[in-house]
């Protein structure tokens, strides 16, 4: 057999499960997956070693992986706080950076922090701040007095300080004063109404590696994984960026847009620039991320599920499933107590999917940006804010709701843009692709060493619909 | 570097003034925080407050100027900016009126200065520093020359 590149082993330490993906680094093929729990409260390494003994059992024998690279969002994920100054300028650039660093928001503010926000902050007990105010040479007196009361507080976690660059010294050495971690990096909006939200997200990234994979105890596992190199969102969501703009002479998808649906949340990346799709149209707002995340924390399968049937409403769920409203009411329940539950009969496969719809549907209406008519004298003025996907000719679809349906195009449809919505910028006609393998985290942390055969394995398993 | 937040307010379009206006500023040194057209007025204390601006321009040139106004410099107060020196200019007004009759009214509202339509660039320039300089001396606004 001539030489061969090997294979690689991609981790995911979950909240809930140790995932395992095994890649041949020749051409990108699955070898395989191993699950274990998520053993993050005693001792992360049982699960990998029972992950392990799973993809050992599928694959005869366990190949010497030539790398082993893992991500995590395990021990409640990187739960973060972002502070600001003007709350749709600064505190809204910060929030984006630390989704975008694959974050879990616990809370954000702005303004000048009173002392119930310092206590409120400190009861969040988050693992990382990220605290901004100010384009440079702007405003720098509530950033230097938000960064005195949080050093002079009881909260010990890092601090990211991304804000005017004016007051970064003063704000540092009142951390440093007081003994706490702290990393100092670009401002999220250095200049007003530009975004520059890469350092900050580099920043957070390395607090990450350095320090967070230690405190939640990750690191025990040290002698299964060569590396932790980002929370697992990151990775998503870098895989999603090398899988539109491909590598070398692979071509990538093109502009595109993922929907993670999970038990607690519903996750929406889009790689593409949201620039206006029909000409005269004004674009209003902070500019868009072209990597960009958002979380939506009330949509959940399970976890959250109470969320998806308030915000679609009981008669569209009966509607879009057949079912009476008490009986929509009563499987909400079972499901919310019952969350590893996977819908077994009829009444349970159509619930499960006008839930999905739903989900799916208001995640990526908050994700896509909107187009207003405003009347001026001349006539109506077409008013952009966020991101037009209108055109991206891509939608890729995961999570357990698609993964497990007869019918996960029907579902995935959910995101499309609707004629009795003309203002919300969803994608119109796109393509639609199901990462049915999970595999978008792997494609991200394999990127870092090997970004050919990572999108070489996104490629040929993330397929069509 | 003193910092000036420029832009049209409402449902105004007219961007040429306001650009050419800004463009003048920064080549005399101010640092401008743009806002372009169609800026609603909250969006002038936004920019205000995070870029700590010393003066707010704004620009209405398409009649409806003094409806758009109404409550601006409330809003400044609401923000803790209420000190801040904000100046009007453009068309502000439909028709022909008498131009005292209309500085009175903008003046009343709580601009510190309003200018007259076609107002050129140079004289806005001189009276800011002649304004910045007044404040330098604890006064509100210079004295008409
Ligand atoms: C070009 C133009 C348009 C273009 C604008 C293109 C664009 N995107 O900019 C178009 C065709 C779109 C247009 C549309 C309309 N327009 Co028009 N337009 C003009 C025109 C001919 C020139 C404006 C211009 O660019 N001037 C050149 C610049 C350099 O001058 P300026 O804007 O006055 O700015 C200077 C100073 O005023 C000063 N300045 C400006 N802002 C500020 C702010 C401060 C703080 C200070 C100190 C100084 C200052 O500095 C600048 C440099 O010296 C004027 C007539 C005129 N000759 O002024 C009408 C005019 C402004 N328009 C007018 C009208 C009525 C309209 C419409 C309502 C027409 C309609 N019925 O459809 C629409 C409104 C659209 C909208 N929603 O805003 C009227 C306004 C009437 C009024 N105020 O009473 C005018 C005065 C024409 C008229 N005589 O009737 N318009």
């Amino acid at each position: 057999m001539s030489a061969t590149r090997g294979a690689a082993l991609l981790i995911d330490f979950g909240s809930t499960y140790t995932k395992l993906r095994a890649i041949d680094l020749d051409d990108g093929h699955l070898l395989g997956h191993g699950q274990g729990p998520s053993t993050v409260t005693t001792d992360v390494t049982i699960g990998v070693d029972l992950a392990l003994a799973d993809l050992g059992r599928r694959l005869g024998e366990l190949p010497a992986f030539r790398y082993r690279l893992a991500a995590s969002s395990a021990a409640g994920g990187l739960r973060m706080v972002t502070v600001g100054l003007v709350k749709e300028l600064t505190a809204e650039a910060a929030r984006r950076a630390a989704l975008g660093a694959g974050a879990k928001l616990v809370g954000t503010f702005a303004y000048r922090l009173t002392r119930a926000d310092v206590g409120a902050i400190c009861g969040l007990a988050p693992d990382i701040l990220l605290l901004a105010g100010g384009t440079d040479g702007g405003n720098a007196e509530v950033i230097t007095a938000n960064g005195r009361a949080l050093a002079a507080s009881p909260l010990g976690c890092p601090v990211v300080v991304a804000g005017n660059r004016a007051a970064a010294d003063a704000v540092q050495a009142a951390f440093a004063a007081a003994g706490k971690p702290v990393m100092v990096c670009g401002n999220v909006m250095p200049e007003f109404g530009v975004l520059d939200i890469e350092p900050a997200r580099a920043a957070i990234r390395q607090v990450f590696i350095d320090r967070i994979v230690h405190a939640k105890g990750i690191d025990k596992a040290q002698g299964r994984f060569d590396r932790v190199l980002m929370p697992t969102p990151t990775a998503v969501l870098e895989g999603a960026r090398l899988l539109a703009e491909g590598r070398g002479g692979l071509a990538g998808l093109g502009p595109l847009l993922v929907v993670d649906i999970g038990g607690a949340t519903t996750d929406v990346h889009s790689i593409c620039d949201g620039r206006p799709s029909a000409p005269e149209v004004v674009v209003h707002g902070l500019p868009e991320p072209y990597a960009k995340r958002t979380v939506e924390g009330d949509l959940g399968m399970r976890h959250n599920i109470q969320g998806i049937v308030e915000v679609a409403g009981l008669e569209r769920l009966a509607r879009e499933s057949g079912l009476e409203p008490e009986r929509i009411r009563a499987l909400a329940e079972r499901f919310a107590r019952d969350v590893e539950r996977v819908p077994e009969t009829a009444a349970e496969v159509a619930f499960d999917r006008a839930l999905a719809r739903a989900a799916i549907e208001v995640a990526v209406r908050r994700h896509a940006g909107e187009v207003k008519t405003v009347f001026s004298a001349t006539g109506p003025v077409l008013v952009q804010t966020g991101k037009d996907l209108s055109d991206l000719p891509c939608v890729i679809g995961t999570g357990g709701a698609l993964v497990h349906s007869p019918n996960p195009a029907g579902i995935l449809a959910a995101a499309l843009a609707s004629a009795d919505e003309p203002g919300s910028l969803r994608p119109r006609a796109p393509r639609l692709y199901l990462d049915r393998e999970y595999l978008l985290y792997a494609v991200g942390l394999l990127a870092e060493v090997e970004p050919e055969a990572a999108l070489n394995m996104a490629l040929r398993h993330i397929t069509l619909l | 570097m003193k910092t000036l937040v420029t832009g049209v307010i409402g449902s105004d379009t007219h961007i040429v003034g306001n650009r050419i206006l800004s463009m003048a500023l920064e080549k005399a040194g101010y640092k401008v925080v743009g806002l372009g057209a169609l800026t609603p007025a909250e969006d002038f204390v936004k920019a205000a407050i995070e870029t700590d601006a010393d003066a707010v321009m704004v620009s209405s040139l398409y009649g409806q100027g003094e409806l758009d106004v109404r409550g601006f410099r409330d809003l400044f107060i609401e923000a803790g900016l209420g000190d801040i020196m904000i100046y009007i200019g453009g068309n502000l007004v439909v028709g022909k009126q008498q131009w005292g009759d209309v500085e009175r009214r903008f003046l009343a509202m709580g601009f510190d200065r309003a200018f007259p339509p076609g107002t050129r660039t140079e004289i806005v320039i001189d009276t800011l520093a002649r304004d910045f300089a007044a404040r330098a001396a604890g006064k509100r606004i210079a004295d008409s020359p």
